[in-house]
């Protein structure tokens, strides 16, 4: 049977009267890669920000491995070690070089040697094809090298669960390719995560697992070629179709005549 | 302009300056201890101390250093509290700059986007992690500018220490004019004096300051 790594119960999170997530159960088996996928606004974001413990919840719980994750709580700062979180606008610390940002949480934080650190670091980077840039400055980099290396930095972690939120929504097509390769290869490996992404065919590629989010509530759940090709729902299959600009090129058409 | 006269009074400039030198950087070493705990308190919102430093600011922030002074040379004594004038001139311009230095160091923290605390709290950073490795490198580079302009503008300021009879630059000047009446002598050799005090921190200032926002300010 599948060792349980992540488990949400009756999450709910609102912001003053706005509910954003509403009683939310979510299981995630050790290996597994789960895309999140849903209009925005729909809790994508605040459900992983809530798993890391950056947001107060108003009920439920969240458990990694049968510890309680709470903001609050004295043994915060050990769980999210074990979960790596990579964001959006990437994040990386502006003062710090490509090397000084990926060690620096695993010597501070883990208190781990040094030279293995680095030594581990740079297998990492050469993995992403970004060694040479390892003592560049984080403004020198295009978005998708950054993003690339917020992403070994979070790895460099030995986290146990992955979290991407929304990682490419900033980044033009060509850079999208090379971090998605990047998650991709991690998918491989074996690594649990949590993807919260815009690029269907991205997503068809990677998951084992596809929730379809919207106003707080999981619409539909399903293996990725069950929810892409044939969603159950009315609300999925209107999302879907907001992706296929056949029918607007029609409409266009037709009425210009 | 008399050179000889400018030769006589030399001695006395010099010493008047290393008086000065040593009331102004101590205050500014205050000024930093003092406005770094005061931007601490209300960054991190403790509670009855931040109140306090709200109301420490506001009163020095808002009244003149020559006021606070009289207040710290003339006032405490009567309530039985007196320090020599060397200790008033300090604590004067450690008070004030720090109203100062507070607000600097705020607003530099503040100018620290809140998704970088996250970031390293999500390699499970702790608060005093993030604020030593992340926010405070960072934050430093947004203050530089108006740091060494509160340095300057202290440094300045202690041309009113002469009111409590500190023998500083100023008061030496004045005192040697109604002397002596040398009135052109004793300004300029004042203005010069008071230019190689501040020029090098203004120079050393700019340095500094394009050196950190070279490894700073990314995309």
């Amino acid at each position: 049977m599948a060792e349980k790594l992540l488990t949400i119960k009756h999450l709910k999170k609102s912001y003053g009267d706005n509910l954003i997530l509403k009683d939310f159960n979510l299981t995630v088996n050790k290996g597994e890669v789960i895309v999140v996928i849903g209009p925005s606004g729909c809790g994508k974001s605040t459900l992983l920000r809530c798993i890391n413990g950056l947001e107060p919840i108003q009920g439920g719980e969240i458990k990694l491995r049968g510890e309680i994750i709470d903001g609050k709580a004295k043994n915060i700062a050990e769980i999210r070690q074990k979960i790596g979180m990579v964001f959006q606008s990437y994040e990386l610390f502006p003062h710090k070089t490509v090397l000084q940002n990926i060690i620096l949480a695993p010597i501070k934080v883990q208190k781990r040697d040094k030279a293995e650190v680095i030594k581990e670091a740079e297998q990492l980077l050469e993995k992403v094809g970004l060694l040479d840039k390892k003592d560049s400055y984080p403004r020198q980099l295009s978005g998708g090298q950054k993003q690339r290396v917020a992403i070994v930095r979070a790895l460099c972690m030995h986290p146990e669960i992955m979290l991407f939120d929304e990682v490419t929504a900033a980044l033009d097509p060509e850079m999208v390719r090379e971090v998605l390769d990047t998650i991709l290869d991690l998918a491989k490996q074996g690594s649990t995560m949590i993807i919260v992404t815009h690029e269907m065919s991205f997503a068809k590629a990677v998951s084992d697992r596809v929730l379809f989010l919207d106003k707080g509530e999981i619409v539909e759940e399903d293996i990725p070629e069950e929810l892409f090709e044939n969603p159950k729902t009315e609300r999925a299959r209107r999302f879907f179709n907001t992706f296929e600009y056949d029918a607007v090129k029609h409409h266009t058409k037709t009425s210009n005549q | 302009m008399n050179w000889s006269v400018i030769e006589r009074y030399l001695p006395l400039y010099e010493k008047a300056t290393l008086l000065t030198l040593k009331i102004g950087w101590l205050g500014v070493f205050l000024s930093i201890a003092l406005g770094l705990l005061v931007a601490m308190i209300v960054h991190y919102r403790v509670p009855v101390l931040r109140q306090i430093a709200k109301v420490y600011v506001e009163i020095f922030r808002n009244t003149p250093l020559l006021i606070q002074l009289f207040f710290i040379y003339f006032g405490l004594p009567k309530v039985g509290i007196s320090f020599s004038p060397e200790v008033c001139g300090v604590m004067g311009l450690g008070l004030l700059g720090g109203s100062y230095m507070a607000e600097t160091f705020r607003s530099g923290i503040e100018a620290v986007d809140e998704i970088q605390y996250e970031t390293a709290l999500s390699l499970g950073m702790s608060k005093a992690q993030v604020m030593f490795h992340v926010v405070l490198p960072q934050a430093v580079t947004y203050s530089t500018p108006a740091f060494v302009a509160n340095i300057i503008f202290l440094l300045k300021e202690t041309s009113v220490f002469s009111a409590i009879s500190l023998m500083d630059l100023m008061f030496t000047a004045k005192d040697l004019i109604g002397l002596y009446y040398k009135t052109a002598e004793c300004l300029t050799m004042l203005v010069v004096f008071y230019l190689l005090i501040l020029l090098p921190v203004s120079i050393i200032g700019s340095i500094v300051e394009r050196r950190l926002s070279y490894a700073s300010f990314g995309d």
